[in-house]
């Protein structure tokens, strides 16, 4: 049984015949390249694992090298050792050896260095028995930890490009919009618009030049999704941009990639050269005659810059302020010429979408939200990472599941998806499908794909005056309603976690909320109450704590905290003591603790090393 | 004492020259490789910040008229922008995660100690020009939350504990 073959399903035919085509005595070890995984070290456990092969003459029977992102972020650094695809979580040089002895040349697998499932904790070797991974599904992310990023050949040898070539010899313009069109393909940068029928739109006009934009400028906090995308597979959103020119008649194409991801914009610099060298992006692309040339244009960071017309505006070197909307983009974008924008996600859905099939696409999914949705699960899950999984999946799948529930043993309380414009979703609604249309019903958005997890040390009034005041600084100015307003709701929910809240402020909130919803003219503006009165909608008792019991249930608000410590439920144990950073706390052998409050600096520490909630 | 000690202390970094001779030929060298098209003033706004640190009122000046614009334009995207500076920074650069992920897990107590321990406020420099102390938006690094960015090194896991120790290498 081909390992391969099992874990990616039939859908992606090649796949197979490339991996046999590799010499079979060959084992590569693949390190993770990404952010976190080098930052916690992958590249001296790569030097160390080079230098203890060498050392054992072992050398020319393994490959060591820096593959795809798998995902798994929270356990990282993580390896895949091929081509048996077990995962090793949590590598330091230290475990080098004893991997090279047992793993290599034994060929027998550290149980206690792979990844593990459940509670308890069984140790699975194989990645497509994990949790994590079993129940996800790929089409985004299709060539996660199989490719080299910075390797042509191999996105080429992986069924890259053979989508372009589909669409250039086999297909005219119009039969590429309509296969897209009848894919069902939403946008996925958050407002679900289909996106064959924009290109549609685009192509039905006649006036020239036309222009593609991908939007890479992925603002939202807790998203990482298309720096993913843009760092693992550049050339699988290259492709999707190619093709988008084909069908709607434009040469020429911009990449808008946020200045915090330099090393997207290293990747993508390479990849495009590459692709020029190779004939697929430049002139007469493999014969046809069809020109497309792609640039990239780094950010200087403004939230507000992912939205669309926001983002064109600062293509063109002038602050990202939205416009209104009509006319749209594809009308008059870029200089005023008809422009395609779309997000890194759906560019890199095109190529499996020509490749299979329009049919093979709509089969997956809810009724109105087809294939696929890559998130970014943060927060309080045991499982931080990078999955893809199919449209109606339930939340608490996602976070149980392959989250793996909460971490520490804490309580899960709610979910805030879809960035600072989506909402908090309480536990309780666990079954909530993932679709557009049933998260948009409960105050949340899809959103760019962000899913952070909260447990009961949240607090949701923070967590409300958390977004506000991200969105009030990220505001571009243009409307009284969001720029002032948000101000008015950012002082107002500062008043209540601070202890000042009144009667009747619950009321105001809601009131101005669904003004600057109403009145605002971008999406930003739009979807600014969202946090707000999503908290409120489900959370209305923690509102009510604040402002009458000038409590936080929480104990997240510093200024609602007595910084008292119960002696009933002191145990005596002293951690808060050597925990404290300003020794404010006086413990002595059996004795209960006390707090000094001139010492204290309020850091909470004490409250979140206490195991016996002995502190308020 | 005390007060006349922190005096110079505070000029020393402000009397820095604010232009060299040098710096300004590789500005003209930047406005000189876009061949004045305004459309792309932001990648030469990073690059002359890349040059000087920041962006000076003469710098703006210099690339207003090297593009042909109103200087108002230059100043504009200037302060739009969360990327560019407009007040010279100290010799290290720390940037504290303030995403939804690093904030559930505590990144607000990190800066409170931070802010403490410098005694520099967000955005501003500390009084001995070591850190200028930024809180950034997400830096996609959510599972290494909270995050820190000393001059572009990655620091994962800080506590208000260590945080301060973890600058006391930065001179």
């Amino acid at each position: 049984m081909d390992p391969i073959g099992t874990l990616q399903g039939p859908d992606q035919p090649g796949r197979q015949s490339y991996m046999s085509a590799m010499p079979v005595n060959k084992m590569q070890l693949r390190l993770c390249p990404g952010t976190l995984c080098v930052a916690r070290g992958s590249r001296d456990i790569k030097a160390a694992l080079e230098q203890e092969l060498t050392r054992r003459n072992l050398r020319d029977r393994v490959q060591v090298l820096m593959a795809d992102c798998s995902g798994l972020c929270s356990s990282g650094p993580i390896m895949e050792a091929l081509p048996e695809r077990v995962l090793y979580s949590r590598l330091t040089p230290q475990h080098v050896p004893l991997i090279v002895e047992e793993h290599v040349a034994k060929g027998r697998i550290v149980d206690e260095l792979v990844v593990k499932n459940g509670q308890p904790a069984i140790p699975v070797p194989l990645m497509k028995d994990t949790d994590f991974y079993s129940r996800q599904r790929l089409i985004v992310l299709r060539n996660r930890g199989l490719i080299d990023a910075e390797s042509i050949d191999e996105y080429i040898a992986f069924d890259g490009y053979a989508a372009l070539a589909k669409a250039l010899q086999e297909m005219t313009p119009q039969s590429v919009v309509e296969t897209v069109k009848s894919s069902g393909l939403r946008g996925r940068g958050g407002a679900g618009f289909r996106t064959g029928v924009k290109w549609e739109a685009c192509r039905q006009s006649d006036r020239f030049p036309k222009y593609i934009i991908c939007n890479g400028d992925e603002g939202d906090p807790g998203a990482f999704m298309d720096r993913a995308v843009m760092e693992g597979d550049p050339h699988s959103v290259l492709e999707g941009m190619a093709i988008a020119g084909y069908a709607v008649g434009a040469e020429r194409g911009s990449i808008y990639v946020r200045a915090e991801y330099p090393l997207a914009i290293e990747r993508l610099e390479k990849a495009i050269s590459d692709a020029r060298n190779y004939g697929l992006l430049g002139k007469d692309i493999l014969d046809s005659g069809f020109d497309f040339d792609i640039e990239i244009y780094p950010g200087a960071g403004a939230f507000v810059c992912g939205e669309e017309t926001a983002l064109i505006q600062s293509l063109q070197g002038l602050r990202g302020a939205p416009r209104h909307r009509p006319p749209f983009p594809v009308q008059s974008g870029l200089f005023g010429c008809p422009t395609v924008i779309n997000n890194v996600e759906t560019f890199a859905n095109i190529n499996p979408i020509i490749l299979n099939g329009a049919d093979w696409f709509a089969a997956i999914g809810t009724k109105d939200s087809k294939g696929t949705k890559v998130f970014a699960l943060t927060g309080a899950v045991n499982n931080v990472g990078l999955v893809e999984v199919p449209m109606g999946t339930s939340l608490g799948s996602l976070i149980f599941d392959i989250g793996g529930g909460i971490r520490n043993k804490r309580r899960f309380k709610a979910v805030q998806i879809g960035g600072p414009s989506g909402g908090c979703i309480p536990s309780g609604l666990e079954h909530l499908v993932i679709d557009y249309e049933s998260l948009r019903g409960a105050g949340a958005m899809m959103g760019s794909g962000g899913v952070v997890v909260m447990d009961q040390t949240t607090c949701m009034v923070d967590t409300a005056r958390f977004f506000t005041t991200f969105l009030m600084e990220e505001s571009c100015g243009k409307c009284t309603s969001c720029r002032e307003g948000l101000k008015v709701m950012h002082d107002k929910l500062t008043d209540i976690v601070e202890g000042r809240g009144t009667e009747g402020d619950v009321q105001f909130l809601e009131g101005l909320a669904r003004h600057v919803g109403t009145i605002s003219s971008c999406g930003l503006g739009k979807t600014a109450p969202n946090p707000v009165l999503s908290t409120i909608r489900y959370f209305r008792d923690e509102y009510d704590a604040h402002i009458h019991e000038k409590h936080c249930p929480a104990l997240s608000c510093v200024d609602l905290i007595d910084f008292r410590v119960i002696e009933d439920k002191c145990a005596k144990c002293g951690l808060c003591h050597k925990r404290c950073p300003s020794d404010a706390i006086v413990w002595k052998k059996k004795e209960v603790a006390w707090i000094d409050r001139d010492k204290c600096i309020k850091c909470r520490m004490c409250i979140k090393s206490c195991r016996f909630d002995a502190i308020r | 004492m005390k007060a006349s000690g922190a005096v110079p202390d505070k000029m020393l970094w402000q009397d820095v020259p604010i232009i060299q001779r040098g710096q300004l030929d590789k500005l003209d060298c930047v406005i000189d490789k876009y061949a004045g098209e305004s459309r792309y003033l932001i990648p030469a706004l990073k690059e002359a910040q890349e040059i000087f640190g920041y962006l000076p009122e003469e710098v703006q000046r210099r690339l207003a008229r090297g593009f042909g614009i109103p200087a108002s334009r230059v100043y504009g995207v200037v302060t739009f922008y969360s990327f560019f500076s407009m007040t010279p920074r100290g010799r290290h650069t720390v940037r504290l995660c303030l995403g939804t992920a690093c904030y559930v897990k505590g990144s607000k107590d990190v800066l409170a100690s931070i802010v403490n321990g410098t005694g520099a406020d967000v955005g501003q420099t500390s009084r001995d020009g070591r850190f200028t102390v930024e809180a950034v938006r997400c830096l996609g690094a959510c599972g290494l939350a909270p995050v820190m960015l000393v001059d572009g090194c990655v620091q994962a896991g800080v506590t208000p504990r260590d945080a301060m120790r973890k600058l006391d290498v930065y001179q």
